[in-house]
């Protein structure tokens, strides 16, 4: 092969026999907003040949219409694609761009500097092999700085360069740049990086970007572009297998294989494996290819399996290997990024994906959140967009997984909104907790069914939700004397009262009403359980949480009712006195006033206070029961 | 494991791994298939992914009518020899009122006869994913979309409100009427494609490859003379070169390289000393400022 001296070139020389081999660095560039980031990949697509001429002189024409750098080309006209982008110059999303070198191809996420575009920042560090973090030699070590080598060490990037730019504008000074090599190797400490490589450059002028600078004779490093080429990657790739199976592929009756890719570690024919939700061996019969059988698959490669037995294996399902099976858990412990407008509210249901299963999942615990400028554990009771913080998740079923440093694939998740189908969060596991293993459901002699029958009546849960003052209590109430009237065992669970025993450590905050209507929700489903109609009374606001209590207990076991009065009525009835002291700003959010409340969307029933009375309203409701067969 | 160097083959497994996700996770996908080179990747790759099964799912073809007669010649003999299940969709509204890329302009021609055509189809048939060949390399604003793209019940694109996308774990959970476009060569370049296209001998349609073959010089590109519909000017001058495509698309549209590259290898060598983009021959992204984020935005593939 020949010396690599020019970087102009784009592709191997020679042809490709298999002998040319140039392996693809995925990296991240992190920087503030003036650090010079756009002007040091512009730099990088320019001097490696990757911007086409047609291109290049669209940039000169956009540089002189709305550049920012006078009559020399703005090299960040060549990343930033979005119109808004553009006009704003700033960069707001992610983007990717490609360059590559006779010994290396890279792939470059150039992600937005602000701090509220964190969770952007995240998104470009998850795929990463390197980051290189950018800071301006004239300013202090930012804030910003400290943000992303934290956010980098969390998604598990190793390997960092840290640019120490714009050295034209501290006269190339050694004793600057050293002063923030040191002052990054004092705070990074605590990183864990496997390398930190600072180079000196100035990105304007292109001094160690790709050429080495002649006004920084006291350097003695690599350029940045040299330093890409020849780090480590992939070093310590974990030697285990897993892979996610992501589809059955079953093409008529004689042939089923499980197709999925490789996350860690290699697959043979003959090659004992695990499954590692039931804990069956079996063995890898073929690997099938268009191009015919394969005797060998490695990490990232694309397969389809065939097994030696007919076991149950599905979409979601772990192949491992038998001696270092992953962890099997129902709970673990993860760090998680909030990236929704919305607030993570523990105790709420969100869907959990990693690898290819999606469960239903709860944060149970908000440990800490951490202040990433100092890296200190805050208090916290929710979290809000870009946040970081160290959680409890529990899942509905177990899962299998593995510690996220040691496997991206089986260690990495995302969250997603059940309403909006947003993806609100990103979490890396550290640990299971192992409390599938040691709570084991119990199963009585005497069931649901002997219970109702017991009672002579079908158990259900009626859920009034509503406003403050809208009359769920009164309308319940008086629904409860006439079905004991007809003899049936009944229970009232009142908001009010509930707040007086079982949740009296709950405040008002959106956690706090989370969790409330949670464990309402659960004490209701045990009500049923024992067999009584079980009436609840609770303003319970958010369409998440009432969902939530409908899907943890059958279909026809449920039936929402809106009480639906509007705020003015409510307000002007006001029977305890709580609107008047909410609107002189005696307590906050109360529901209605400085607090939200989403109305139900399809409600089994709904109760309109403003025309009819309470009586006549309690009298629907029997009306309801009976048509739907509840009463007999 | 294969002959394909490293890099093609993380690119690839990536592809199929986009491929195998969408049909595990959605109702009713569909593979544009623009009859292009891209799409003659694409199409590989989906065989490779969900192979020894068939394809589970059919190929559209927004036809315009002024597409190269050779792709489709390619189009029909690609769908008989693979089997495919390949739905053909024009706007019939556009074509009654005549709509085309000579009288109409490109932006209202493309407006019509692709864009609307698109939402059409995919409002007809209800699919919720389609796949489609466009990379990150071909234009700016594509740099900047997502794997997995979602598109509003107006097939509308809002590319200040993109899910993040981490690792390989996509979302691809919708609403009932919205769709996702899915890109599974997001990553590979032009080069990508041609060396891949050598690797896998994939068979691309023949004006890729140079040929004498009658064109037209028209504001500085080379318009090749496919039927008798292009109007000649009095001062153009019809003539034979040796010419081959970048890009293929509507033939009024797409302007022609002069070039020898008769064959894969001799165009893999063309593009790594290639001084333009391969986009610099397609006329409809420069008929607007930020022209391709605007049909984007609008549902344009």
């Amino acid at each position: 092969m020949k010396a690599i001296s020019d970087p102009k070139v784009k592709a191997p020389s020679g042809r490709e026999g298999g002998a040319v081999q140039r392996d693809l660095l995925r990296l991240i560039t992190c920087g503030s907003v003036d650090d010079g980031k756009s002007t040091m990949i512009g730099r990088l697509l320019l001097d490696c040949g990757a911007v086409f001429e047609d291109r290049r002189r669209a940039l000169e024409r956009d540089s002189k219409a709305v550049g920012t750098t006078g009559d020399a080309p703005d090299a960040a006209l060549l990343l930033d694609g979005l119109q808004a982008e553009r006009e704003q110059g700033i960069t707001i999303d992610v983007g990717y761009h490609h360059f590559a070198t006779p010994r290396r191809r890279f792939i470059v996420a150039d992600t937005p500097g602000h701090v509220h575009y964190t969770r952007n920042m995240v998104t470009g560090a998850s795929n990463a092999d390197l980051a290189v973090l950018l800071v301006d030699a004239s300013q202090d070590m930012l804030e910003q700085t400290q943000r992303h080598s934290f956010i980098c060490a969390l998604l598990g990037i190793r390997d960092i360069v840290l640019a120490v730019n714009k050295m034209d504008l501290v006269d190339f000074d050694e004793r600057i740049f050293s002063g923030i090599r040191d002052a990054f190797a004092g705070f990074s400490s605590s990183l864990h990086f496997r390398s930190v490589m600072a180079i000196p450059t100035s990105a304007v002028l292109g001094d160690n970007v790709t050429r080495r600078s002649g006004r920084m004779a006291w350097y003695h490093g690599p350029t940045l572009l040299e330093q890409l080429e020849i780090v480590e990657i992939h070093a310590d790739a974990a030697p285990q297998l897993r892979m996610p199976v992501q589809w059955v592929n079953r093409p008529d009756a004689t042939f089923r294989g499980y197709a999925g890719t490789v996350a860690s570690g290699e697959l043979h024919p003959g090659d004992e494996v695990l499954i590692a939700r039931t804990n069956v061996r079996t063995r890898i019969e073929r690997i099938v290819s268009m191009d015919g059988d394969l005797a060998r698959a490695g990490a990232g490669d694309a397969v389809t399996v065939l097994l030696a037995d007919d076991i149950d294996v599905s979409r979601g399902d772990l192949l491992a290997s038998p001696d270092k099976p992953p962890q099997i858990a129902d709970a673990f412990a993860c760090d998680l990024v909030w990236m929704s407008e919305a607030p993570l509210l523990p105790g709420r249901s969100y869907l959990l994906k990693c690898g290819n299963r999606t469960v239903g999942a709860t944060i149970t615990t908000l440990k800490y959140r951490v202040d990433v400028t100092n890296y200190a554990h805050l208090a916290a009771r929710q979290l809000a967009l870009n946040d970081i913080a160290y959680v409890n998740i529990a899942t509905v079923e177990p899962i299998a997984v593995d510690p996220y440093q040691e496997n991206r694939t089986t260690g990495g998740f995302i969250l997603i909104d059940r309403l909006t189908n947003e993806t609100v969060g990103a979490g890396m596991i550290r640990f299971g907790l192992n409390r599938a293993a040691n709570i084991h459901h119990a199963d009585f002699d005497v069931t649901k069914a002997a219970r109702a029958q017991l009672n002579g009546q079908r158990p259900i849960i009626i859920w009034f939700t509503g406003l403050s003052g809208a009359g769920k209590s009164t309308i319940a109430n008086l629904l409860e004397r006439k079905l004991y009237a007809l003899g049936k065992r009944t229970y009232l669970l009142d908001g009010d009262n509930v707040r007086q025993g079982l949740n009296r450590d709950l405040g008002f905050t959106e956690a706090d009403r989370v969790e409330n209507v949670r464990r309402v929700a659960e004490t209701a489903k045990l009500f049923v359980d024992a067999g009584l109609i079980t009436l609840v009374a609770l303003i319970s606001p958010f369409r998440a949480e009432r969902r939530m209590a409908r899907a943890i207990v059958a279909a026809d076991e449920f039936i929402e009712i809106f009480v639906d009065t509007p705020v003015e009525i409510c307000e002007q009835r006001d029977p305890k006195g709580l609107y008047r002291k909410a609107r002189r700003g005696e307590f906050r959010n109360f529901t209605g006033i400085d607090s939200p409340y989403e109305p139900p969307e399809h409600p089994d029933l709904i109760l309109d206070t403003a025309t009819e009375s309470a009586e006549h309203l309690a009298d629907k409701v029997m009306q309801f029961l009976r048509r739907r067969g509840v009463l007999d | 494991m294969n002959h394909l160097p490293d890099d093609l083959r993380r690119l690839e497994a990536e592809a199929i791994f986009i491929f195998r996700e969408v049909i595990a996770e959605c109702r009713k996908p569909v593979m544009l298939y623009s009859i292009g080179k891209d799409s003659s990747v694409m199409l590989h790759l989906a065989r490779k992914a969900f192979h020894p099964a068939n394809l589970p799912f059919p190929l559209l073809h927004i036809d315009t009518t002024w597409k190269f007669r050779d792709m489709i010649r390619f189009r029909d003999e690609t769908a008989e020899r693979l089997g495919l299940d390949l739905i053909v969709h024009i706007n019939r509204a556009g074509l009654e009122q005549g709509i085309n890329p000579i009288q109409h302009g490109s932006a209202a021609y493309t407006g019509v006869m692709k864009t609307d055509a698109l939402k059409q189809a995919l409002t007809a048939h209800g699919f919720d994913a389609a796949f489609g060949g466009a990379r990150r390399d071909e234009e700016l604003s594509r740099s900047k979309e997502r794997v997995f793209s979602f598109r509003s019940k107006n097939h509308v694109w809002d590319p200040r409100n993109q899910r993040p996308e981490l690792w390989n774990v996509f979302n691809c959970r919708i609403a009932p009427g919205e769709s996702i476009r899915v890109f599974p060569l997001s990553n590979w370049t032009e080069l990508d494609v041609w060396r891949y296209i050598e690797h896998e001998n994939i068979r691309v349609v023949p004006l890729y490859f140079a040929a004498r073959r009658p064109v037209v010089r028209r504001g500085g590109n080379l318009i090749m003379v496919d039927d008798a519909r292009l109007p000649i000017g009095a001062d153009e001058v019809v003539q034979d070169l040796a010419i081959r495509f970048r890009t293929l698309g509507c033939y009024p549209l797409t302007g022609a390289i002069e070039s020898s590259a008769a064959t894969v290898s001799d165009i893999v060598r063309e593009l790594e000393t290639a001084s333009m983009s391969e986009r610099e021959g397609r006329l409809i992204d420069f008929d607007q400022t930020g022209s391709m984020e605007r049909k984007k935005r609008e549902g344009y593939f």
